[in-house]
């Protein structure tokens, strides 16, 4: 309120004199309110609309031209080439290998965080749920690619995770995990199975705050009714939190399942030869300056990201972002 | 109706502490790595404690380097993205206009879209312009990203202040400049900062779109990326490691204590 005092005395001051410059471009600003919007919108909106929606075009636009390996020189004119190489078995195997894991991901995230996000909503003090989001979101601001390396050290050959099952003479047990086809490896640390470990840990964070904001929304009396009419536990669970929670778990899983899909920092580190998306892009660009296939190749997560976006919010996912 | 609530299960609880064990004991890792004699394997448990690395750490010009550049752009491109983002943030919160949905939309979209597309659409407009790679490539990339959380941030607290301040200091007779620096920059100021701090974070741990910017450039997190795939400088690596965690954890924790609710993606 005191600030509402300086501005009134601010006005008073000057309204036994006569009008200074300052009034005078402010009465001029304040009648016309669509030069006011264009001044603040006009930057921004040139900004992105150039910078960004700009790069877009020249992505799809890029995705139709092609390289001349001879020359290794881009050449401007408009070919389906690239698209029909991304339906030649390696490529679509690198497609289906990352949605699948991103689905993976996604859902042990609903799993890890729904129980998290339960307690925060549901019987946290006010002081303790303020810490446990601290807790929660502190991780997502700390750097990605040290919470990546951490686990570089935790699942190498040598490093704890092997000392921990040996320490309980679980060796075989880590060892014939191991052994599987797909995905195992020669160590945790070079497997598919670190990989989606990694993963998880790095996005964990995304899925558990939309769900807190979903949950935090049920009445806690829905739930007393339903106790009250006989439910069980189980029962009001399967009828009556889980699916008003559920545009939040949807809500987290944009952010997991678009950031599994993007990502080349967690398959370089941790993977083998199989490609990822990311990985296939970041190769195409870097070592093969194929700059039009990498583009061909992003259209495939951008329209699959498309789906998941109508998708969700047919679902009513925007309202718990 | 509080006293009829009962605590939460034994179960619910062991899950929850679970979760949040998994999101922190990795970081004590780094930790404790960061002291280990051991210069060529991640050997568990350490055969030593050491200080030393400490030192060659400091005496390293590429690590000094990087930490540079990532500084320099994390700081121009907060400063362009809290320009760009309170100028949207007001626009979009004073008035309704048409297209107003179209630009939240595009808002939402540098956050919501795989890294990797933002990435090469990026690095395909700088080859088709034949721009070469400089600070400034990845600038421009970061404050796109800055700007939609300073947005966010701005645009929350505009929303929760409401017109009524403003409307009862411009009734008192202040014009339009004076109702800006009396009422509106006051309500603004500490969302202002925790967006800038959470900008400059963001900014200065990207790494995806980084990749495709920078050129040869190396920006701290570019410098670990190699170091990741091609681990030769263990010792100086956890080092890093450690000291990373320390400048991004006290600006986030100092963030949290000016703003309990703004903190927002």
């Amino acid at each position: 309120m005191a600030t509402v005092e300086a501005a009134s005395q601010a006005g008073r001051t000057r309204a036994g004199s006569p009008p200074g410059r300052g009034h005078r471009l402010s009465t001029y600003l304040y009648r016309r309110p669509k030069l006011v919007l264009l001044l603040l919108l006009g930057v921004p909106l040139l900004w992105l609309v150039a910078v960004y929606l700009g790069s877009l075009a020249t992505l799809i636009l890029q995705s139709f031209f092609w390289l001349d390996s001879f020359t290794g020189q881009v050449v401007r004119t408009l070919t389906l080439a690239n698209y029909v190489e991304l339906t030649s078995r390696a490529n679509v195997d690198i497609f289906l290998r990352t949605i699948l894991m991103a689905a993976v991901v996604t859902l042990t995230c609903a799993v890890l965080a729904y129980p998290l996000a339960y307690y925060m909503a549901r019987y946290a003090s006010s002081r303790m749920k303020g810490l446990l989001y601290l807790l929660v979101l502190l991780p997502l601001w700390s750097s990605y690619l040290v919470r990546v390396y951490a686990w570089r050290l935790i699942l190498a050959r040598e490093g704890i995770t092997s000392w921990f099952f040996s320490a309980l003479n679980l060796d075989w047990l880590l060892d014939g995990v191991l052994k599987l086809p797909v995905i195992g490896g020669p160590s945790l640390s070079v497997s598919f199975l670190g990989m989606w470990l990694v993963f998880v840990y790095v996005w964990l964070p995304y899925m558990v705050l939309p769900i807190v904001a979903s949950l935090e929304r049920v009445p806690g009396s829905l739930l007393e009714a339903s106790g009250d009419l006989g439910a069980r536990p189980g029962k009001t669970f399967r009828s009556i939190t889980f699916p008003l929670a559920l545009p939040g778990v949807i809500a987290g899983s944009i952010f997991t399942f678009s950031l599994t899909l993007g990502d080349f920092v967690v398959p370089y580190s941790l993977g083998n030869s199989s490609y990822f998306i990311g990985q296939a892009v970041l190769s195409l660009q870097g070592t093969a300056w194929n700059i039009p296939l990498a583009a061909a190749f992003t259209v495939v997560p951008m329209g699959v990201m498309a789906i998941y976006l109508l998708g969700s919010k047919r679902l009513g996912a925007f309202d718990a972002l | 109706m509080r006293s009829r609530r009962r605590g939460a299960s034994l179960g619910l609880k062991l899950a929850a502490v679970g979760a949040l064990l998994f999101l922190h004991l990795p970081m004590a890792v780094v930790v404790l790595y960061a002291f280990t004699t051991d210069d060529s394997t991640f050997r568990f448990p350490l055969p030593g404690l050491t200080t030393q690395w400490f030192a060659v750490a400091w005496g390293r010009p590429d690590v000094w380097a990087a930490l540079w550049l990532s500084v320099q752009v994390a700081l121009v491109a907060t400063l362009i993205a809290i320009v760009l983002g309170s100028l949207a943030a007001a626009a979009v919160s004073r008035s309704r206009f048409f297209g107003r949905d179209a630009l939240s939309f595009l808002l939402v979209l540098p956050l919501a879209l795989p890294g990797i597309v933002s990435a090469i659409a990026l690095r395909s407009a700088l080859g088709l312009m034949q721009i070469p790679f400089s600070s400034w490539t990845i600038i421009i990339g970061h404050a796109t990203f800055c700007t939609v959380i300073v947005y966010n941030n701005v645009l929350a607290r505009f929303r929760r202040m409401g017109p009524s301040q403003m409307e009862a200091s411009m009734d008192l007779g202040a014009n339009s400049f004076q109702t800006f620096r009396h009422i509106v920059l006051p309500h603004l100021a500490t969302a202002l900062v925790a967006g800038a701090v959470l900008a400059f974070a963001l900014s200065f741990d990207e790494i995806i779109v980084t990749t495709f910017t920078a050129g040869q450039q190396q920006t701290l997190p570019i410098w670990m990326f190699n170091q990741l795939t091609k681990p030769r400088q263990r010792p100086v690596t956890n080092v890093v490691a450690l000291f990373v965690i320390a400048i991004t954890t006290i600006p986030i924790l100092l963030a949290n204590r000016i703003t309990r609710d703004t903190i927002e993606r």
